[in-house]
């Protein structure tokens, strides 16, 4: 996209490198002078909450590692070692622990402000995709991480999730057993996952860089869903309005991550992991993580071992052809009054789907995840693709400055940029 | 440069370049497989399958015990009359997945049943002595086994699957022999 203004190194020294590598004026281009629709509101704030976030999860958990022991014998007591007898040990894991309840929350935020405002739509499919990938690696990484502490959660998760793998026909039991490097989980099972735990991150990381480096070649959405047309009227320079906006939500962001790991830093974990693991005995109510019920509800859903994993993951990867699942050629709900409520339709549909993939596998839960589960599926396959042919969208506003600048209301809180913002260069 | 490889003679570039990209590949083959290799059971995992010898005799009837075999863990159950007319006094065509009593445990040995301990649907461990049919019942997904370990309810595929074990004596078994394989 134009940019607001280039960057022009100043001293000898600035000049001299930036001729060899021209870093600062990328940063500069990308993070200072990177234009901004004027219009955004808070939820445009997740991508930096989400950056801190994986940030914050890869230091503290390489400070963890520092102590931990991936051995089966003595990975519990070397948790327990961790929060008892590690100078703040205790703070550290439940800032890891609570830190990735905390990236999936942000997460969530993200991918719902993204539905509800078109945000995968030409030309940001790809930007889209990715962002689907990292949502994948997302829950792989934090799937082995649960598994590191060795506690009766720890292992019934990871034996109930590999033996996923196990309902392909054939070919599933070898894939169990090389996936395990044994007949059952054990110690090599703990080591390889700690291994991937640890290179996920990164890999996170690579992706991260390919999503803002697609997000910064098409530009950002916008709560109107229309596209920038003159960047002098429609746009704000990065810094100083996105990074303030940015901070303050991510400081906020934090304050409600520190009231968990200072108040309730169980509160999204599970008793049964404080028990060592057992091979001979599963606990009797087995949940994985929060943030995996409703694809867990999903799973159980279907009366078949196959047919439910298929399912399971059918659900995540429907995502990535949403682009072409909307027919609709209007972005935002704000202008699409029949999609914005079958939104709301489908948030209450993943919420219920998350109650029950935490409640009891038996009578009307698992009628009420049939009917949710084939809904989230008729939302993406039946809503989506006949809302664009038969639903009459509002009339769109001709530019985002018009639409904040006269009426004055366009959309839910993002009047800030617009007042804050008068037509001039930082 | 590209246009002279079609109009023009092979080139001595020509065949360098399908030589190394030939090369290349099977080199590149050659060493993926150790690094997929690797992750399968490692020697000292498949050792640690040497067959196990267990004494029947202090199980009593009606009790059930578990061990471990290669990591994993198996069910001996010592069934009582009733049970074993249970799990032979059924229509084998009604079954998920149909299998005779008899071809799950050992002939005259029928008041011993040997099953692997993880449920085959997703791997927990069936509680013994409940669900409807007496056998096992799955607290995770509610799957319910009967006396034989075959499965009747829920979403479990298959039986609970009978390990490789032979008699050695009267009152004693040995798991994962090579001649019970």
């Amino acid at each position: 996209m134009e940019s607001h203004s280039t960057y022009v190194p100043k001293s000898g020294f600035a000049k001299w490198f930036e001729s060899r590598l021209p870093i600062a004026g990328l940063v500069h281009s990308s993070f200072i002078a990177f234009p901004v629709p004027r219009n955004l509101n808070y939820f445009w704030t997740f991508g930096a909450i989400l950056m801190f976030m994986l940030v914050a999860q890869i230091v503290t958990g390489i400070v963890l590692v520092m102590h931990y022991t991936p051995e089966a014998t003595k990975a519990f007591a070397s948790v327990e070692h961790i929060m008892r007898d590690v100078n703040y040990g205790w703070l550290l894991r439940y800032l890891h622990a609570n830190g990735a309840s905390m990236f999936f929350i942000a997460v969530y935020i993200h991918i719902a402000r993204g539905l509800y405002y078109g945000s995968y739509k030409a030309p940001r499919e790809v930007l889209w995709i990715l962002g689907v990938i990292i949502f994948l690696l997302m829950m792989a990484t934090a799937f082995m991480g649960y598994v590191l502490p060795w506690g009766q959660m720890s292992f019934w998760g990871a034996t109930v999730i590999t033996n996923l793998f196990g309902a392909f026909p054939i070919i599933g039991e070898p894939i169990v057993t090389w996936l395990w490097g044994g007949y059952a989980v054990d110690n090599p099972t703990l080591n390889r996952f700690f291994s991937l735990h640890y290179l996920l991150p990164f890999m996170i990381a690579g992706v991260v860089i390919l999503h803002v480096w697609a997000l910064h070649h098409v530009g950002q959405n916008n709560p109107t869903g229309v596209e920038v047309k003159s960047v002098k009227k429609d746009t704000i320079p990065f810094t100083p309005y996105a990074t303030v906006k940015d901070a303050f939500a991510v400081v906020c962001f934090f304050i409600f991550f520190a009231w968990f790991v200072f108040y309730i830093p169980n509160y999204l974990g599970h008793a049964d992991n404080y028990i060592e693991a057992n091979p001979a005995v599963t606990p009797a109510h087995i949940v994985p993580e929060w943030y995996f019920l409703p694809f867990y509800a999903i799973l159980r859903a279907i009366p078949s071992k196959l047919g439910g994993v298929i399912a399971m993951f059918g659900s995540i990867a429907i995502l990535a052809f949403l682009p072409w699942l909307d027919t609709s050629r209007v972005r935002s709900s704000t202008y699409r009054p029949l999609y914005k409520q079958f939104f709301w339709v489908f948030i209450v549909c993943v919420i219920g789907l998350g109650y029950l993939g935490g409640a009891p596998a038996e009578g009307g839960y698992v009628i009420a995840a049939r009917i949710l589960t084939a809904y989230y599926f008729a939302h993406f396959l039946i809503v989506l693709p006949l809302l664009g042919l038969f639903e009459t969208p509002k009339p769109l506003p001709n530019s985002i400055a018009e639409s904040v600048l006269e009426n004055g209301h366009g959309g839910p809180a993002l009047a800030a940029g617009a007042t804050a913002a008068p037509d001039r260069k930082s | 440069m590209a246009d002279a490889a079609t109009t023009q003679e092979p080139t001595r570039r020509d065949f360098l370049y399908i030589a190394t990209g030939a090369v290349g590949a099977v080199g590149l083959a050659a060493v993926a497989w150790p690094f997929v290799r690797q992750m399968a059971p490692s020697a000292d995992v498949v050792a640690a399958g040497a067959p196990v010898e267990f004494d029947l005799t202090p199980v009593p009837e009606g009790q059930i015990v578990k061990l471990f075999w290669r990591g994993k863990l198996i069910f001996i159950r010592h069934r009582t009359q009733k049970e074993i007319a249970d799990a032979q006094n059924v229509q084998i065509g009604s079954l998920p997945d149909p299998q005779p009593d008899s071809a799950r445990v050992k002939d005259g040995k029928a008041q011993w049943l040997v099953v692997y301990g993880n449920c085959t649907h997703l791997g927990c461990v069936p509680l013994g002595n409940s669900g409807a049919y007496g056998g096992w019942f799955c607290p995770c997904h509610g799957s319910v086994f009967d006396t034989s370990g075959r499965i009747r309810q829920g979403p479990a595929p298959t039986n609970l699957p009978v390990p490789p074990y032979t008699f050695v004596s009267d009152t004693k078994i040995l798991i994962g022999g090579g001649a019970a394989a």
